[in-house]
């Protein structure tokens, strides 16, 4: 033994202690041994250590520590210089190993300290993640929740059902404890309760409309939070332990009709509102929630819509209703006034030949009457009442084609007569009423009226006798004047008509007819009805009988001739002055000798005979061939007869002038006889005159024997004068076109 | 003399009396208006024809009518045929009859049309007889006043 590294101990009994090192020894041997072994079997477990190696070096450390500890137990005894190389050796690979590790956790430490930043953070990140998860979550389901309620509140057009169900819904959506709407009453000042979910509640309970809550509430779109002590929130009767849930109350707007334009969304144009109270459950810590109030917003939203659905869905069923009954009304109305108008054509109808028949035989009579031989007195009176039944009649068929008057399908009969003749007639006419009446009637006619003019005579000479009748009618004393004028533009300048034009022109003058009475007058608000059909005035003396369609007639003839009626007077018992102007042809000189239109039976037109001209008469009636016949060969005529078409093409030849033809035969074709004729004197140049006889006068007859190239068209039945003239007119112009 | 006078004024009152009742119109005036020394005695030559005319519609519309299948239109013709007639004369109420069975003729009413037969038939019947009364008492008078010329 050269080195004895016995060591002495330096208490070399004591061996309690050395026991209890050497047990200590042995367990941290044991622990350091362990706590790697740990280690490896944790990390093995765990997929994600980063730093194995330093558990390497970490487990090597701690290995070595718990080496050097174990091979200590041996130091304590006296050991061999082995057992001292080992110790040493150990000893050295234990500080080697521990520095290096203590280096190596400078490095490692801040790492795995970062890794638990990043996990603090990560975990973080995930919880708020996880809020909001939750927020969408219920946002979705609040969309879900709206859309369902929205459903529901939309399925039904029926006000009641709609408000129910939204509350309905509200409350099982939102869990809510009670839920009620006000609406506002009639008058507009208060808020009604009238819909509660519960039904606890007296409906009808009324609550002032301008309570500072409640203009709270509506002045903001969003549902706000009120206090439970509020009088539309105390819906439930307090008992003491309650301690009443959270209340929010929302404005529903009630939206009408008018308020829906087109691109405007209804934000500010109403000014009703509803207001809906939805109560969280008692005694519960719940509160509102955003996403609560904000679902709450949204369907009363929606409530609006559905309820102005339902509003306008109310009014149409009522707009269409009112529309179906105006349609049954105007129907009935449509037909009483059809029945009307049959009524008064028949009443027409009946009356027309009620009163033609009187007519006839006065004016059958009368005219026999004249045949026969009577003083010149009698001749006289007999004439004036032949002349009055011809205007008589006249006016009979005026009266009772009335509609044609409206329709203004009537035509005028233009011809030429003597101007001034009808003057004269119409103060003969007159004479003896004023003479009755003791009335002074003077008649001045214009220096340059002419003699002749053009235009429809019986009815200017009715104008006239109406207007100066009314005169008569309406003076019990005083004078009538009567003056006629050819109408200068000076007099147009006193005319205040705004559409009236006139324009004389080289064939044509106007007429200007006035007539003045001292008469009873007309009061000025009576003026304009004048002219009405059918108005007679009835105040003042004017209620004497009469149609009181004499003015009506009057004026439309007038416009007729293209003229204008008016009357002035001063008011009653100041006269009254009638005057028109009337647009009438200028008769050139060759026409004044002629007169081939007139109706007095007494006049002869120029050829009163056609010695020898040749006709030839086709009609299958043997009566109204004989008549015919007749009427001809009384004129003067060679007539030959045709009772066919076939006779008639056989027969007719060159020498006939002119052919009657009857077409009015069911059966035959006039135009396309018309047209053979044509074809058969094609050749020769000197065909005869066609002429038709026909009893009907409509327009599509004359169309048609136009079309076909008929010379003429005579109305049955035809009279000897008619017939007369017919041949008068073919012979000198070579043209006619109607008679009737 | 008087009896002359009376025979005129008979005769007057007949024709007016045959116009206010209607069975004569204004036509008849006008073929009255024809006859002259030419042709003295137009007016009854034409009452004549007319009268042959009218007995040969009427027979024919009656057997027409009583077919089984009645052709309306031949109906209707034969009537257009007799309305030309009696308007050429101007017996006015046979005139009117005819119109009013033409209508009926159009609607295809048989009923109506047996009807209307039956009043044409009437009528005629009246209008002939009263022509017929008118004649001879014209001849009367024509005879008296050639014997007793007064005018």
């Amino acid at each position: 033994m050269e080195n004895c590294y016995c060591i002495e101990p330096q208490w070399p009994a004591d061996e309690l202690l050395m026991k209890y090192q050497y047990i200590s020894d042995f367990f941290i041997a044991l622990a350091y041994f362990s706590i790697p072994l740990e280690l490896i079997y944790f990390v093995k477990k765990s997929a994600v250590f980063p730093y194995r190696w330093v558990l390497v070096q970490f487990g090597a450390f701690i290995v070595l520590c718990g080496a050097t500890h174990l091979i200590n137990l041996w130091t304590f005894t006296m050991h061999s210089r082995t057992v001292a190389v080992v110790m040493t050796t150990a000893k050295v690979l234990t500080a080697v190993v521990s520095c290096a590790t203590a280096l190596m956790l400078v490095h490692i430490i801040p790492d795995l300290l970062s890794v638990k930043t990043r996990e603090l953070f990560l975990k973080n990140k995930a919880a708020e993640l996880d809020r909001e998860m939750g927020l969408i979550r219920t946002q979705e389901e609040t969309g879900r929740h709206v859309r369902m309620l929205t459903h529901e509140i939309r399925s039904t057009l029926d006000r009641h059902t709609i408000l129910k169900t939204t509350l309905v819904e509200l409350g099982r959506t939102l869990a809510l404890e009670e839920c009620a709407l006000w609406m506002p009453t009639r008058t507009g000042l208060e808020l009604q309760l009238s819909y509660t979910l519960h039904q606890q509640n007296p409906v009808g309970y009324t609550v002032p409309i301008n309570l500072p809550v409640i203009s709270q509430v509506f002045s903001s779109n969003r549902a706000l939070k009120i206090s439970p002590n509020s009088p539309v929130a105390s819906l439930r009767p307090r008992a003491g332990r309650y301690v009443a849930g959270e209340v929010v109350a929302v404005r529903v707007p009630l939206l009408h009709l008018s308020n829906f334009q087109i691109n405007d969304w209804p934000e500010l144009s109403t000014k009703r509102y509803a207001l809906m109270v939805l109560m969280l459950p008692s005694d519960s810590a719940r509160q509102w929630r955003v996403h609560e109030l904000e679902l709450v917003e949204v369907v009363a939203d929606q409530v609006a819509v559905a309820l102005s659905h339902a509003a306008i869905l109310e009014e149409s069923m009522r707009a269409r209703d009112l529309l179906m009954e105006q349609n049954v009304a105007l129907d009935l109305a449509r037909r009483e006034a059809e029945t009307a108008i049959r009524a008064r054509n028949d009443f027409l109808a009946v009356m027309n030949h009620e009163m033609r028949t009187p007519m006839h035989a006065i004016i059958a009579l009368s005219s026999l009457l004249q045949e026969t031989e009577l003083t010149p007195e009698q001749r006289l009176m007999v004439e004036t009442i032949l002349k009055s039944s011809n205007l008589l009649a006249t006016l009979i068929n005026d009266v009772l084609d009335l509609s044609r008057l409206e329709d203004g399908s009537l035509q005028l009969d233009i011809g030429t007569f003597n101007l001034h003749a009808v003057f004269k007639e119409v103060l003969n006419l007159i004479k003896p009423v004023t003479l009755v009446k003791k009335l002074s009637l003077t008649l001045h006619l214009g220096p340059d009226l002419p003699v002749f003019a053009v235009g429809d005579e019986k009815r200017l000479m009715q104008a006239i006798l109406n207007v100066v009748g009314n005169a008569v009618k309406f003076s019990k004393e005083g004078s009538i004047s009567i003056s006629a004028i050819v109408a200068k533009s000076e007099t147009f300048r006193e005319i205040r008509v705004p559409d009236f034009h006139p324009v004389p022109s080289d064939s044509h003058f106007y007429l200007r007819v006035q007539v003045k009475d001292t008469g009873s007058g007309i009061s000025p608000q009576d003026i304009p009805k004048l002219f009405t059909k059918f108005a007679q005035t009835t105040v003042g003396p004017r209620n004497s009988g009469g149609s009181g369609l004499g003015l009506a007639i009057c004026k439309r003839f007038v416009n007729l001739m293209e003229g204008h009626i008016w009357l002035e007077s001063e008011g009653l018992g100041k006269g009254c002055t009638a005057t028109f102007i009337v647009k009438l042809g200028i008769a050139d000189q060759s026409n004044e000798s002629k007169l081939p239109y007139t109706s007095k039976i007494h006049e002869n037109s120029i050829h009163t005979s056609f010695p020898g001209l040749k006709v030839l008469v086709m009609d299958d009636n043997g009566v109204s061939r004989s008549v015919t016949k007749g009427l001809l060969v009384h004129l003067g005529c060679e007539v030959t007869t045709a009772g066919s078409i076939e006779e008639f093409l056989r027969v007719v030849s060159q020498e006939h002038k002119v052919v009657f033809m009857d077409i009015c035969t069911p059966g035959v074709d006039g135009y396309e006889l018309a047209i053979r004729i044509r074809e058969k004197f094609a050749k020769c140049h000197e065909r005869p005159f066609m002429v038709v006889l026909t009893g009907n006068s409509d327009k599509v007859t004359k169309e048609s024997c136009l079309r076909a190239g008929m010379d003429g068209l005579i109305l049955k039945p035809v009279s000897i004068d008619k017939m007369r003239s017919v041949l008068s007119e073919l012979i000198e112009r070579r043209v006619l076109f109607e008679t009737s | 003399m008087e009896d002359v006078i009376h025979l005129q004024t008979q005769l007057l009152h007949y024709k007016v009396s045959l116009f206010k009742e209607g069975y004569l119109n204004d036509q008849f005036k006008e073929l009255e208006s024809l006859e002259d020394e030419s042709n003295p005695k137009f007016v009854e030559e034409v009452v004549a024809i007319f009268f042959e005319d009218s007995h040969r519609l009427i027979n024919e519309l009656t057997k027409a009518l009583e077919q089984k299948c009645i052709d309306f239109k031949k109906v209707d013709a034969y009537v257009h045929q007799l309305k030309g007639s009696s308007s050429s004369i101007g017996a006015n109420k046979v005139q009117m009859a005819c119109i009013a069975f033409r209508n009926y003729c159009h609607d295809m009413n048989i009923q109506g049309c047996l009807k209307c037969l039956q009043h044409v038939k009437e009528e005629f019947a009246l209008v002939k007889n009263k022509l017929e009364t008118l004649f001879k008492v014209e001849k009367e008078f024509l005879d008296a006043n050639a014997s007793n010329p007064i005018i």
